[in-house]
C-alpha cells in the first residue's frame, strides 16, 4: 500500500512520521508520568513505526502513473476494516456495560473496568470510532464517485485516518486511566481535542480540494451532507472544547464555561453531535448508497434541498430540550421545544425522500438484504426523529428525562439508523473496491440482517418499557398523598428489562460478527474477481 | 422557482456551500447561548456562596474521573415529585463555580444534588467500598480501591489557580496553601487545621472522613459528597416558584 505513494509523498510521509514521533516524545518528557506520558509514548511508537514502514520503501521505484486514472480506494479499505474492528470492540464493551447493570460485581475491583470508566469507552467507541471511521471511509468513496475524480492526493487521506484513530485510541485508553472532561460525547482531554482539530482541518481541506477537481458541474447532495458534517462538527468541537489545562505537562483541564452556561454549551454540542455526526454524515451515506443500490434516482431533488437546509438551520436550536425544567431559563427551554417539533418536518422529508426513492424497487428490497438494511435504516431514522420530537415536548420530557427511555431512543437511532445504514453501505462498497463480483455470501448478509433487526427490537422495546415504568414509579403517589415508591424499588423493577436489553445486545453483536466474517472472506477473495472500474466509465450517480 | 434556481448555482461552488452551512448553523447557538452570559437574572445572586476547598475539589475530580455522573444527576427539576423526593429544586447559582457542571442526564441511581449531610461519613465509606453491603439490591459498582489510594495533593495549587483564571474567587492565600489545606481538612487535630477554617470559614467540614490513618481518595470523595447542596443556602431560604 505504501508503495502506491509517489516518491514525494513518501518523503512527506516520513517527515510527518518524524514530527509525530517528536510530538509524542515531547508529551512524554513534559508529563514524565501519568496518562499523558503513556499517550506520548503511544504517539512516539506510532511515529517510529510509520517511519520504519515508509523508510523501507522510500527508494522503491515510483508507482505506475496509470494509477492516476483510477479511484484511490486504499484508504477506504483500511477505513472499513477499522470501522468493523472498532465496531466489534465497542459493541463488545457495550454488552459488558449492559451486563454490569445486571451483575454489578463484574468489575472485580479493578478501577479501569468499572462502569463509569467503560461507559464512555462504549459511547465513544460506537459513535466516533465505528461511526466515524465508517463516515470517513465512505466519504472518500462517495466524494470520488460523485465528482468523477480521484482524491486530491494520496497522503492526506492517510493523515486523516491515522490521526483520527490516534485520537480515538487516546480517548478510550484515557477513560480507562481516568482521563475525562466528563462532558458527554466530548470526554477527551485538551491535547486530544487539539489534535482532533488538526486532523479535522486536514479532512476538510482534502474534501474541498477533491471537490475542486470534480468533473461534474454540480456537487451531489451526498456531499452537502458530508460537508455539513465536517464543518459543523468542527465548530461544535472547538467551542465546546474551550478549556484551561492545569498544566501543559498533565492531562487535567477545567472547562472554560461553568454551571448553566456550561450545560447549555454542552447540550448545544451534544445534540448537534447527534445532528451532524450521527445524522448529517449518515444521510450523506444514505443519499449515495441507497439510489446506487436500488438503481433508482433520488425521489425528489427539491425535497433534498429543503430538508438539507432545514436540518442545518433547525438543529442548532434544539439542544435545550435536554434541559427541560432545569435551572436553564424558561425561554431557552421553550425555544428548544418549539424548534424540536419543527425539526420533524425536514427530518421526515429526508426519511420520506429516501423511502419514496425505493418506490418501484420493492422487489429488490425484498430480495436484497443489503438494500433492506438501508430501507430499515430510513424507517428507523423516521421513527427516532418522531420519537425525539415527541420527547422534546416539556411534559413528555418530564417523564422521559433521566430514565432509560432516553437510552432506548438513542439506540433506536444508533442501532436502527446509523448501524443499519452503515452495514448497507459496507456491503455495497466492499465487493466493489476489492474487485469482487459480490459479497462472499448473500446468505450471511440475511443472517446479519435478521440478527440485527431482532437485537434492535429487543433492545428498544425493553428500554422503552423500562423507562416508562421508571418514570411512572418516580411520580406515583399513594392515597395518603406521598410518593409510593422508594428509589431502590424502581431499580429492582428494572432487572427483567436490563436482562432483556443484554440479550438484545447479544443478538446485535452476533450480527456484526457474522458481518465481519463475511467481509473478511470477501476480501480474501474466496469468490471470483471482477475487473476494477476505471475512472471515466463511472457515471456520476 | 427562483430559489431553487439560486440553489442550482450554489451547488456549483463548494466554498459558498461551506459559508452557507456555517451561516445557517450559527444562528441557533448565537440566539440561545450568548444571552446566557449577558442577562443578569440567568444566575441568581447568592451572597453566601462558598468555593470548594482543595480537598472537596480533589473529591470532585475523583467523581469525574470515576464517571459517577453517568448514573447520578445533580439537577433537581421544578417538578413536584422531584422536590418531594430530593429537596428544593436546583438553582443555577448552585453550580456557578462548577467547571464543568455535573447535572447529568441519566438517573440509574438517585439524584444527589442535596446529598450533603444526608448520611454519615461511615455510611458513605461502607457504601463506596461495596454498595451491596448497605443496600442489598444496589447495582452501583464497588469503589474499593479509593480507600487504598493515597490522595495526591501536590498540584492542587495549580488547580485552584486555573479555576481562578476562569472566574472562581480563590485568594492568593488559598492557592498558596492548597496542598496543606487539603490534608489539614481531613486531619483536624493538626497544626495546619486552623488555616483551613480561617480561609474557608468556620462551617467547613473539618474531620476525618474515613477511618484511614493517611488521607486517601476516599476522604476526598466523601468530603465532596458531604457538601453537595450546601454551597449556598439560597435554595432552602428563597421563596420557591411554582412547581409543576
Ligand atoms: C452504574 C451506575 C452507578 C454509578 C457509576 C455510580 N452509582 Fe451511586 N448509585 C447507583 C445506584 C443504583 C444507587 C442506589 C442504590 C444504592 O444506594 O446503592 C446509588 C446510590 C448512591 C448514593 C446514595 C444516594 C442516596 O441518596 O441514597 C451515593 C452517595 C452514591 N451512589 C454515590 C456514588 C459515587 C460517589 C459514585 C462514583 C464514585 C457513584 N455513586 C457511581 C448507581 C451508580
Ligand atoms: C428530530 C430529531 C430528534 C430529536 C428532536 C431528538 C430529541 C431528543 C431528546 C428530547 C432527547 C432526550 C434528552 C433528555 O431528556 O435528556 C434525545 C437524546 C438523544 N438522542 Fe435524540 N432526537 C432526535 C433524533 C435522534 C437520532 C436520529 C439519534 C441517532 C443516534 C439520536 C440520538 C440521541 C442521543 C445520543 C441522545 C443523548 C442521550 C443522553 O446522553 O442524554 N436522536 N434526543
Amino acid at each position: 500500500m505504501i508503495a502506491q505513494l509517489s516518491r514525494t509523498e513518501r518523503q512527506w510521509a516520513a517527515v510527518l512520521a518524524i514530527l509525530l514521533a517528536l510530538l509524542g516524545l515531547t508529551m512524554a518528557i513534559a508529563a514524565r508520568q501519568g496518562p499523558m506520558a503513556v499517550h506520548g509514548f503511544m504517539a512516539l511508537a506510532l511515529g517510529v513505526g510509520l517511519f520504519i514502514a515508509v523508510g523501507s520503501v522510500l527508494e522503491k521505484p515510483q508507482p505506475a502513473t496509470s494509477r492516476l486514472a483510477q479511484y484511490y480506494d486504499d484508504p477506504t479499505k483500511v477505513g472499513i476494516a477499522l470501522a468493523m474492528a472498532w465496531g466489534l470492540f465497542a459493541m463488545g464493551i457495550g454488552l459488558w456495560v449492559a451486563a454490569l447493570m445486571v451483575w454489578p460485581d463484574a468489575t472485580f475491583g479493578h478501577a479501569w473496568m468499572s462502569y463509569g470508566r467503560i461507559r464512555p469507552v462504549h459511547t465513544t467507541g460506537v459513535i466516533f470510532a465505528f461511526g466515524g471511521n465508517a463516515l470517513i471511509a465512505t466519504s472518500f468513496h462517495v466524494m470520488q464517485r460523485t465528482s468523477r475524480t480521484r482524491l486530491a492526493d494520496q497522503l492526506s487521506p492517510w493523515f486523516v485516518l491515522v490521526g483520527y484513530n490516534l485520537f480515538l485510541v487516546w480517548s478510550v485508553t484515557g477513560y480507562m486511566m481516568g482521563v475525562t472532561q466528563s462532558k458527554e460525547y466530548a470526554e477527551p482531554e485538551w491535547y486530544a481535542d487539539i489534535w482532533l482539530v488538526v486532523v479535522w482541518v486536514a479532512y476538510l481541506v482534502l474534501y474541498l480540494r477533491t471537490l475542486a477537481r470534480r468533473a461534474e458541474p454540480h456537487i451531489y447532495v451526498a456531499n452537502w451532507y458530508y460537508l455539513a458534517f465536517i464543518v459543523v462538527v468542527a465548530v461544535l468541537h472547538i467551542v465546546n472544547g474551550f478549556a484551561l489545562p492545569v498544566s501543559f505537562a498533565g492531562a487535567k483541564s477545567y472547562t472554560v464555561f461553568s454551571g448553566v452556561q456550561d450545560a447549555m454549551v454542552q447540550w448545544w454540542y451534544g445534540h448537534n453531535a447527534v445532528a451532524f455526526f450521527m445524522t448529517s454524515g449518515f444521510l450523506g451515506m444514505l443519499y449515495y448508497y441507497l439510489p446506487v443500490r436500488s438503481q433508482r434516482p433520488i425521489y425528489s431533488y427539491r425535497l433534498s434541498i429543503l430538508s438539507f437546509w432545514g436540518i442545518t438551520f433547525f438543529y442548532l436550536w434544539v439542544g435545550s430540550h435536554h434541559l427541560h425544567y432545569t435551572a436553564l431559563p424558561h425561554w431557552v427551554q421553550t425555544l428548544g421545544m418549539t424548534f424540536s417539533i419543527m425539526l420533524l418536518v425536514p427530518s421526515w422529508a429526508s426519511a420520506g425522500n429516501a423511502i419514496a426513492t425505493l418506490n418501484g424497487a420493492w422487489g429488490r428490497v425484498r430480495d436484497d438484504a443489503t438494500l433492506r438494511f438501508m430501507f430499515v435504516a430510513a424507517v428507523f431514522y423516521g421513527l427516532s426523529t418522531f420519537e425525539g420530537s415527541f420527547m422534546a415536548i416539556r411534559p413528555v420530557n418530564a417523564l422521559s428525562h433521566y430514565t432509560d427511555w432516553t437510552v432506548g431512543h438513542v439506540h433506536s437511532g444508533a442501532l436502527g439508523w446509523l448501524a443499519m445504514v452503515t452495514f448497507g453501505a459496507f456491503y455495497s462498497t466492499v465487493p466493489l473496491i476489492w474487485g469482487r463480483k459480490a459479497m462472499y455470501s448473500a446468505q450471511l448478509i440475511e443472517w446479519h440482517f435478521w440478527l440485527a433487526l431482532a437485537g434492535l427490537l429487543t433492545y428498544v422495546f425493553s428500554l422503552w418499557n423500562a423507562g416508562i415504568t421508571q418514570g411512572l414509579m418516580w411520580r406515583t403517589y399513594n392515597a395518603a398523598g406521598t410518593l409510593n415508591y422508594s428509589f431502590i424499588e424502581s431499580i429492582d423493577a428494572m432487572r427483567p428489562y436490563y436482562i432483556a436489553r443484554f440479550l438484545g445486545g447479544v443478538l446485535f453483536l452476533a450480527g456484526i460478527c457474522v458481518g465481519a466474517v463475511n467481509i473478511w472472506l470477501t476480501v480474501r477473495g474466496v469468490r471470483g474477481q471482477a475487473p476494477d472500474r476505471p475512472l471515466a466509465l463511472q457515471g456520476a450517480e | 422557482m427562483s430559489l431553487f434556481k439560486a440553489h442550482y448555482n450554489l451547488e456549483k461552488k463548494s466554498i459558498w456551500l461551506v459559508i452557507g452551512i456555517i451561516a445557517a448553523a450559527s444562528v441557533g447557538g448565537l440566539v440561545e447561548i450568548a444571552p446566557l452570559f449577558t442577562i443578569d437574572q440567568t444566575v441568581e445572586t447568592t451572597p453566601d456562596m462558598r468555593v470548594y476547598t482543595p480537598l472537596e475539589l480533589a473529591g470532585r475530580n475523583i467523581y469525574i474521573r470515576e464517571g459517577c455522573y453517568a448514573c447520578h444527576s445533580q439537577m433537581i427539576r421544578t417538578l413536584r415529585d422531584e422536590v418531594e423526593r430530593y429537596g428544593p429544586y436546583s438553582l443555577a447559582a448552585e453550580s456557578q463555580y462548577d467547571h464543568p457542571m455535573l447535572w447529568g442526564s441519566k438517573r440509574t441511581g438517585p439524584d444527589i444534588a442535596r446529598l450533603g449531610g444526608k448520611y454519615s461519613d461511615e455510611w458513605h465509606a461502607a457504601h463506596l467500598n461495596n454498595p451491596r453491603d448497605v443496600v442489598p439490591s444496589s447495582i452501583m459498582p464497588a469503589y474499593s480501591w479509593l480507600a487504598e489510594t493515597g490522595l495526591d495533593v501536590s498540584d492542587l495549587g495549580a488547580h485552584l489557580a486555573a479555576l481562578r483564571a476562569l472566574g472562581v474567587p480563590y485568594t492568593d492565600a488559598m492557592i498558596e496553601n492548597a496542598s496543606t489545606d487539603a490534608l489539614a481538612q481531613a486531619t483536624p487535630d493538626s497544626d495546619a487545621a486552623s488555616g483551613v477554617a480561617e480561609r474557608y470559614g468556620e462551617t467547613t467540614n473539618m474531620r476525618r472522613f474515613s477511618s484511614r490513618k493517611t488521607v486517601t481518595e476516599l476522604d476526598a470523595l466523601i468530603s465532596y459528597l458531604q457538601i453537595l447542596g450546601q454551597m449556598t443556602q439560597t435554595a432552602y431560604t428563597a421563596e420557591p416558584k411554582e412547581v409543576e
